[in-house]
């Protein structure tokens, strides 16, 4: 029986620590390798292009080098242009999706609107698609509104997101309409409504959806691709799908930049990320 | 006596009514616009042939598509990831589910490990991924030092396989947060009535556990798929716009295909994927009501 006991202690933890290692190494191997100097990466990784060369694992710098982040803050603009731009256009995706998402969340729980559950039935399938599906009309609504190769392009469909409009709804429609009642009574108008009862009350709502929506675009790639015509305006995600192994110290260091953002909120809002996740369930 | 309480000549009911679709309005007009709106025209352009003026040929395109070996590739493809992706994902999840479920030294640890992926860029982890799988990458020298031959990780069959590992790391996290909240919606009394009727550990999971769970699991089931057609992405970063056969899907045929600028073809095909979709959303919300009898 003790055995057994132990058995299944030493499984269970081996299977944990086994998937943590696997899931780990992608991530600390581009951070460890950010931190070697050029001349080092060129050392290690000669054999990566070769026919049949071959390319030692290599996780600690010989030598700790900022070489790779001096370049690529200094030496290359450009780098961090699509990081800002990049940071730009995400943030304004996100805070408009925002708004509309919480108002229009409210108002699917808590009003008696015609057509509510068919609103909903759309929103989810719509929710579902892959985006290539609206691709070619939304290209064209897009060029016929006259937003084609324009930021705009991108920020503004991102902004009617159903996803967030679904999250706000499903949290909401938990909330007692008890209270709404009370503050109504106590001569609350919508406004305030919306300012003191709503947006609080969806707090893990709003946060998961912010960090949900904000990895969704920061990693956008399909529609700055088709959406805007000039390479040199594409965010960074695109930009980093286009890097190759020629230079991979700065591509490392590059990945790790693009990590920082989203890893900040992540730490900050670890908490109310889970609880909003499990609130996005259906059930 | 009037009945009703008026405000300024409305009903108060009325203006409710108002007030919710004003709140609305904003991400309807959106909404229409930038989704509604550009699925329908597609759908119009599924049934029409040219590029200036457009005639009606009704399912010539989609026996077109039907016939063209690109879009049978891509469909198989998309399918068999669907298969093997969907169920491998749930096992693991459900099974990672249930060990995180219990309080032990270092839990919380774990579960903010298996989220980590979903928040990194997919093109940060896709470097690493290169330098391990590419011909002369790490895992190839591996192979090599204990005297197996190298494999064409990226442009072979294998491809098909890292594309589903890389699924599997990016969603499995999201999986267990939904499988936890499922996990601690089960009230507690009945694991302490099996409990006292002398149920073994397997016995408990086996009919109080996983048929509590089962609403849950059919959430995240759909949750998966959606997610598996997300993989494109993976795809893209990885190889690029043509990659190897195995890993060629219906989203690479799309894009491809409005790259040479055949609408056509296109709208077609986000209509059948549009039809699949709908259709399990259709056979969700169907079997949620007949054998979960759970209101939304």
């Amino acid at each position: 029986m003790k055995k057994k006991g132990r058995f299944a202690f030493y499984g269970k933890h081996g299977m944990l620590l086994i998937c943590s290692v696997v899931i780990l190494l992608p991530l600390v191997y581009t951070v460890c390798n950010s931190f070697m100097a050029t001349s080092e990466i060129n050392h290690y990784y000669a054999g990566i292009n070769a026919q049949n060369g071959t390319t030692a694992f290599h996780l600690i710098p010989d030598m700790f080098s900022l070489d790779s982040y001096y370049k690529v803050f200094v030496g290359r603009p450009d780098y961090l242009m699509k990081f800002w731009i990049s940071l730009f256009l995400t943030s304004a995706i996100v805070i408009g999706q925002l708004i509309i998402s919480v108002l229009a969340g409210y108002a699917l729980a808590k009003f008696a609107l015609p057509f509510r559950n068919f609103f909903m039935f759309v929103i989810i399938a719509l929710m579902m698609m892959p985006y290539q599906v609206t691709l070619v009309s939304n290209y064209i609504v897009l060029e016929k509104i006259g937003l084609l190769n324009t930021y705009w392009a991108l920020v503004l469909p991102g902004i009617f997101s159903p996803f967030g409009v679904f999250l706000m709804r499903q949290i909401l429609s938990t909330m007692p309409d008890a209270i709404l009642e009370a503050a109504k009574l106590d001569g609350a108008n919508q406004f305030q409504l919306i300012r003191k009862i709503i947006v609080p009350s969806c707090k893990s709502g709003i946060v998961s959806l912010v960090i949900l929506s904000f990895i969704d675009y920061w990693n956008m790639v399909e529609q700055p691709l088709i959406y805007l015509d000039d390479p040199t305006r594409y965010p960074l995600s695109v930009f980093l799908a286009h890097f190759n192994s020629s230079n991979l110290g700065l591509s490392f260091t590059c990945g790790v930049l693009a990590m920082i953002p989203v890893l900040l909120l992540f730490w900050l809002f670890e908490n109310d990320l889970t609880k909003g996740i499990a609130f996005s369930s259906l059930k | 006596m009037r009945t009703g309480i008026k405000h300024r000549g409305l009903t108060m009911a009325k203006r409710n009514k108002l007030i919710g679709f004003a709140l609305f309005s904003p991400f309807l007009i959106g909404f229409v616009v930038f989704y509604v709106a550009p699925f329908l025209l597609s759908v119009v352009y599924s049934f029409t042939k040219g590029v200036v003026e457009f005639t009606f040929v009704g399912f010539d395109n989609y026996t077109e598509v039907f016939e063209s070996p690109a879009f049978q590739i891509a469909a198989t493809n998309t399918f068999k990831f669907l298969l093997i992706g969907v169920p491998l994902i749930m096992v693991l999840s459900i099974l990672l589910a249930l060990v995180l479920h219990r309080a032990f030294r270092g839990v919380s640890w774990y579960r903010s490990i298996f989220l980590l992926p979903l928040v990194i860029p997919v093109a940060s982890a896709v470097m690493a991924f290169q330098v391990f799988f590419a011909y002369s990458g790490v895992v190839n020298t591996w192979l090599q030092q204990i005297g197996l031959v190298p494999i064409n990780w990226l442009d072979s069959d294998m491809a098909f396989s890292l594309l589903v590992g890389l699924y599997i790391w990016k969603n499995v996290g999201y999986n267990i947060i939904l499988l936890l909240a499922g996990l601690n919606g089960i009230p507690d009394e009945l694991y302490e009535v099996s409990r006292l009727e002398g149920a073994t550990r397997f016995q408990t999971l086996r009919y109080v556990t996983l048929p509590l769970l089962m609403p849950t699991m059919f959430f995240v089931v759909i949750i998966s798929i959606i997610n598996s057609f997300k993989s494109f992405r993976e795809a893209f970063l990885l190889s690029g716009t043509l990659p190897h056969t195995s890993i060629y899907l219906l989203q690479h045929f799309m894009n491809n295909n409005f790259e040479n600028l055949n609408y056509q073809r296109l709208s077609v095909a986000a209509f059948l994927t549009f039809l699949v979709i709908i259709s399990l959303v259709c056979v969700y919300f169907f079997a949620r009501k007949k054998f979960f009898e759970y209101e939304m």
